[in-house]
């Protein structure tokens, strides 16, 4: 195993095709929730311990072994949003394509031929992180980074905000990210042993109706 | 139930290979890009009902923040729907079309396998800078669409697209005594830029229309099935 393999699998320009989403960012500005750098800190704070725990226990989990049919079976039950189900999946494939160049290994062949479009992308995402040698934490801290990196880089695109206060958000809430791939890791070794019903289930409904408002729009700069 | 391990590894699907899955030849991508206004929707378009009836054809646009070009070309009726896709670009086409090229890949083999075998693929950038290119990964030739328009000196500034695009299209020459563009002069300064890379005067609204570039495409075609 080689831990550089985690800055590899978390950099942003991962060719994985998360530049064309906004994490839900772009809903929030057009409903007037994301202003400036202030409530963006908010709006990621609270993805982080919604979407962000799900997903980083959903990889965390994968990473660890359990059966990612099981997992993805547990991503839809915890996705309300069908606009959210299918971006997660169309970002799951496209993970999976990039990482079976990066690391060619059999579970992810095997994911590919399980899911020919897409499973959920935390789970891919914990799926190759095994396949790439790193631990269940590392997935977890993957999966938790992007939920709020995706968004603080799509609002300083979609206000022209500063990039300077968006880093500054996403180096403030590093803390917490430690916190949510902590609880992470723990639920996705309860779930090794107790199954999928053991993973956090916390639910963030303003995420979800604005996937499902921002999926109507004729225009718009991100496709999530 | 657990994933099934004992199939041999698969081949991961990679941009650059020749090959469909099933071991078939897969469709001649052809790339457009250049900047906003230039043309490339109407070249595509132009082209679709140039070549429809010679070839199995799909095309893929990337639009920066609306499904316009898609839509046009669905107005325009070039092509049936299901032979048209749409990639969304997160307001930044040349990352689509470049850097993270997976979106474009999928749309790709999803019209392959929806309404293939086909022939040829166009891929349409958004309107980009003069340094937006395809990566080789997801087109095996690319055309860059410049119009008299834009400046006469586009040629002569040159960058990564006037410079190495397989084929240099100056659109819209109709307009160049309207407003003032010397087409010798754009001739000289593209010929300084690409050598022997071939470049093509054309107005779609002349008798001409499309006829040289889609000549170029037909060539492309012939060594591609070659």
């Amino acid at each position: 195993m080689t831990r550089a393999a985690l800055l590899v699998l978390a950099d942003g320009r991962f060719p994985a095709g998360g530049h064309a989403h906004s994490g839900g960012a772009e809903a929030a500005v057009r409903a007037g929730r994301i202003t400036g750098a202030a409530d963006l800190e908010d709006f990621c704070r609270g993805r982080l311990h919604t979407t962000g725990l799900v997903a980083a226990a959903l990889a965390a989990a994968a990473a660890l072994g359990v059966d990612p049919v099981a997992l993805d079976e547990a991503a839809d039950a915890r996705t309300p949003s069908p606009a959210l189900r299918g971006t997660a999946r169309k970002l799951g494939r496209q993970l999976l394509r990039a990482a079976r160049a990066a690391w060619p290994d059999a579970g992810l062949d095997a994911l590919a031929r399980t899911f020919p479009r897409g499973a959920h992308q935390p789970v891919v995402l914990g799926v190759t992180a095994r396949a790439a040698g790193l631990d269940p934490r590392d997935a977890a801290y993957c999966a938790a980074y992007e939920s709020v990196s995706g968004p603080a880089t799509a609002v300083v695109r979609l206000l022209s905000l500063d990039p300077f206060d968006a880093t500054g958000v996403l180096a403030r809430t590093a803390d917490e990210v430690d916190l949510v791939a902590d609880r992470a890791v723990r639920a996705a070794r309860a779930a090794l042993t107790g199954g999928v019903d053991a993973l956090p289930a916390a639910s963030a409904p303003l995420l979800e109706i604005g996937a499902e408002v921002h999926t109507a729009l004729p225009t718009r700069l991100f496709a999530s | 139930m657990h994933l099934d391990h004992s199939h041999p590894h698969a081949p991961a699907e990679a941009g650059a290979d020749a090959r469909r899955p099933d071991g078939r030849r897969r469709a001649l991508r052809i790339g457009l890009g250049g900047p906003v206004g230039s043309g490339k929707t109407a070249t595509v378009a132009a082209l679709c009902r140039e070549l429809r009836d010679e070839f199995a054809l799909a095309v893929v646009t990337n639009d920066i923040y609306t499904r316009e070009d898609a839509e046009f070309l669905l107005r325009e009726a070039v092509l049936p729907p299901e032979r048209i896709a749409a990639v969304e670009t997160g307001a930044c086409p040349h990352t689509a079309i470049r850097d993270d090229i997976s979106a474009n890949l999928e749309a790709v083999e999803d019209l392959e396998d929806a309404v293939g075998p086909l022939d040829l693929v166009l891929v349409e950038s958004g309107g980009d800078n003069l340094t937006a290119t395809f990566s080789k990964g997801l087109v095996d030739a690319q055309v860059f669409v410049i119009d008299v328009a834009g400046g006469d000196d586009i040629p002569r500034k040159g960058g990564p697209g006037v410079t190495t695009a397989d084929l240099l299209v100056v659109n819209k020459t109709d307009l160049a005594p309207h407003v003032g563009s010397d087409l010798a002069r754009m001739a000289a300064d593209a010929k300084a830029q690409r050598a022997e890379l071939p470049v093509v005067f054309q107005s779609l609204r002349a008798d001409s229309g499309v006829r040289d570039v889609a000549a170029w495409v037909r060539d492309r075609l012939a060594a591609w099935t070659a």
